[in-house]
């Protein structure tokens, strides 16, 4: 019976966005499906809060330290491990759909594989190896590229502009005159990145993307193994669904998200009791990295802002579930569905107001780091009851994962084990923490933040940098402050377990190889 | 190597672009992207081994000054420098990946010391 491998992944999607999740918004059935046949992991986290370092441990099973991908903008090198090249090796047709994002976007000078195969209209690049074979680009046979606009080399903005000119004006332009992430507003009140988009559904990317991937699925043959990556950029910003969409939320019925603080002053309070780095941003005087508006002030968000920016994305979320149950029912159709493991996820979340903030950047919070992660092994060959995992695990264990679905040793470059099936399966393969990392040096702030996570803690070390001497930090007890509100960083009385979760992390997380490699674009 | 550096027409032989016109004191550089990049060729002196020169024309980028220096070491070494300074900020990471690349060209052409 051939194996298969469907991978599914949307881009900045935070954890409460499914219903299978406790999301009340969002009508997503399909994906509350999966859940109900598999495993739902309760607290997966990722290696890094965006998106290059994010998909690059995705694919290597690496930590960041260990990958290199330091931030966005710092390309996986093409001879990087990759579980696809593992997979392919072994017979597997491989394909990445939609948005890859390992090597940089703002590419003027065309250096890097991804941004070039659209033009010159190849499946893949094939390099030759030391002993003389040929292999895929990171192991991907098949790659149909996308992201969230129109503009750039990928071939979704290539189909775009040759089969619907008049709409790429359609879309939110990501970047501004300065080549800055945009701060212009839009919608009905204003927020940031939102934008009435009059693009037909049909020509949205999500939409694009699930054409793409049902394309691909259709010519594979019956007894052909595969592994098919379908990546979806949305519910990342821009906030621009088709107009035609609008009907399905109205912002003005939402209720603000339960992280919105809705007293100001208690706001900053909460803000100030963190690292110097939160209410920098808040009030605009310290903007540190590329994944927000480098001119948009998070202290002017409007409660109405929030809610509008949160009903485009539960539009997105819902666009996203159907584009899935198509793949899906593509899969019935053959008679393939109970044949394939499907496994879905995100590479990191979104604020969405909490906090009073939007976007993402160094935080190490629930907002940004607590990711919907569902696996729902095939019935056909893992009899598995559904179940949920409440064990805290890694987007580092995914690559091993693959390799274990597909009858595979664990890759040796790999730096975890596969997902658990269970809570006690958890404990068994030494799911025991969870580390995350960022780094970012652009206009000249730097911040470096390292991050454990370990039953209910959350400790958080801020490293050297320029608003940092490298002794604050953050230690939350996400049991009894779920919203993170409370830092016990400085608690005297929580010394110990912060000293202890502190030993555990320098001890457990991996050395970087110096000097790291250099940033080429800001995206 | 400033013989071969010096020829502001000579760029895309080791510079990650297409094709390169000149005319007079005036370049047009081709991206492999398909951007051209219209420039004021600002300084070549063979006496301080440097080059020069500033994408005009074009209306993202509102200042930008690209200096390419070689400097001698010994008869038969040097270093070569490429620096940059643009407006808006965020494409000198994009240039330097860039000179990067070419820079890594150079030292393939020409051999380590």
């Amino acid at each position: 019976m051939p194996r298969r491998i469907l991978f599914i992944t949307t881009d900045q999607q935070r954890y409460d966005a499914l219903g299978c999740n406790g999301g009340r918004v969002a009508r997503t059935p399909a994906v509350d499906e999966l859940a109900r046949e598999g495993i739902r992991y309760t607290r997966a986290i990722p290696s890094n809060v965006v998106c290059m370092p994010s998909r690059s441990t995705m694919l290597t099973g690496q930590h960041v330290a260990t990958h290199g991908v330091w931030m966005n903008g710092v390309a996986l090198p093409v001879d990087a491990p990759s579980i696809a090249m593992d997979l392919w090796r072994n017979g597997y047709r491989t394909a990445l759909i939609g948005k890859a994002h390992f090597e940089p976007f703002l590419d003027p000078f065309a250096l890097f594989t991804e941004n070039s195969l659209a033009t010159l209209g190849e499946e893949t690049v094939y390099r030759e190896t030391v002993d003389g074979r040929l292999e895929p680009h990171r192991g991907f046979e098949h790659l149909e590229l996308a992201t969230h606009n129109g503009m750039g080399p990928l071939h979704y903005a290539k189909w775009l502009r040759e089969n619907h000119p008049e709409a790429i004006g359609m879309l939110y332009p990501i970047l501004n005159a300065q080549l800055q992430v945009n701060e212009a507003g839009g919608g009905d009140t204003g927020a940031p990145q939102v934008k009435h988009n009059p693009m037909p559904r049909e020509w949205y990317h999500t939409d694009w993307v699930a054409d793409r991937a049902v394309s691909w699925i259709d010519k594979q043959n019956t007894d052909d193994d595969w592994f098919c990556w379908v990546s979806f950029p949305d519910p990342h910003h821009a906030w621009d669904p088709p107009m035609s969409e609008l009907h399905r939320v109205n912002w003005r019925d939402l209720d603000l998200p339960e992280g919105w603080v809705d007293d100001p002053v208690e706001r900053e309070r909460i803000l100030a009791s963190k690292p110097a780095h939160w209410l920098g941003w808040y009030h605009g005087t310290f903007v540190s990295n590329y994944e927000a508006p480098a001119k948009w002030i998070p202290s002017t968000l409007t409660a109405d802002q929030v809610r509008e920016v949160n009903a485009m994305v539960h539009i997105q979320n819902e666009l996203v579930d159907e584009a899935v149950a198509r793949i899906i029912a593509t899969l019935r159709a053959k008679g393939w569905y109970d044949d394939v493991d499907v496994v879905f996820t995100t590479d990191h979340g979104e604020f969405q107001g909490d906090f009073g903030l939007l976007f993402k950047g160094p935080y190490h919070v629930d907002s940004l780091m607590r990711l919907p992660l569902i696996w729902r092994p095939a019935p056909s060959r893992t009899k598995v009851a559904p179940t949920t995992v409440d064990t805290p695990v890694g987007l580092v264990s995914l690559a091993a994962t693959f390799a274990e679905i597909a009858g595979l040793r664990r890759p040796s470059y790999t730096e975890a084990e596969r997902l658990p099936l269970s809570d006690s399966e958890a404990n068994a393969l030494g799911h025991q923490r969870v580390l995350t990392e960022w780094d970012s040096v652009l206009f000249g702030k730097i911040v470096s933040l390292r991050t454990i996570t370990r039953g209910s803690w959350v400790c958080t070390a801020t490293l050297p940098g320029t608003v940092h001497d490298g002794t604050d930090g953050e230690l939350y007890n996400l049991a009894d402050d779920p919203l993170q509100h409370v830092n016990l960083w400085h608690d005297p009385s929580h010394r110990a377990v912060r000293d202890d979760l502190l030993d555990d992390m320098w001890r457990n997380l991996p050395t970087a190889s110096a000097p790291r490699r250099a940033c080429d674009a800001p995206v | 190597m400033w013989a071969f550096i010096g020829r502001p027409e000579a760029l895309h032989e080791w510079f990650p672009t297409t094709a390169t016109r000149v005319e007079g004191d005036k370049r047009w550089v081709t991206l492999p992207s398909g951007i051209v990049f219209e420039e004021q060729i600002v300084l070549v002196d063979n006496d301080l081994r440097r080059f020069q020169y500033s994408i005009i024309g074009n209306p993202l980028i509102t200042q930008h000054l690209g200096t390419i220096d070689v400097i001698p070491i010994t008869d038969r070494s040097c270093i070569v420098v490429y620096s940059t300074n643009i407006d808006p900020e965020v494409l000198g990471l994009a240039i330097g990946a860039a000179a990067g690349d070419g820079l890594r060209t150079l030292q393939e052409k020409f051999g380590k010391a």
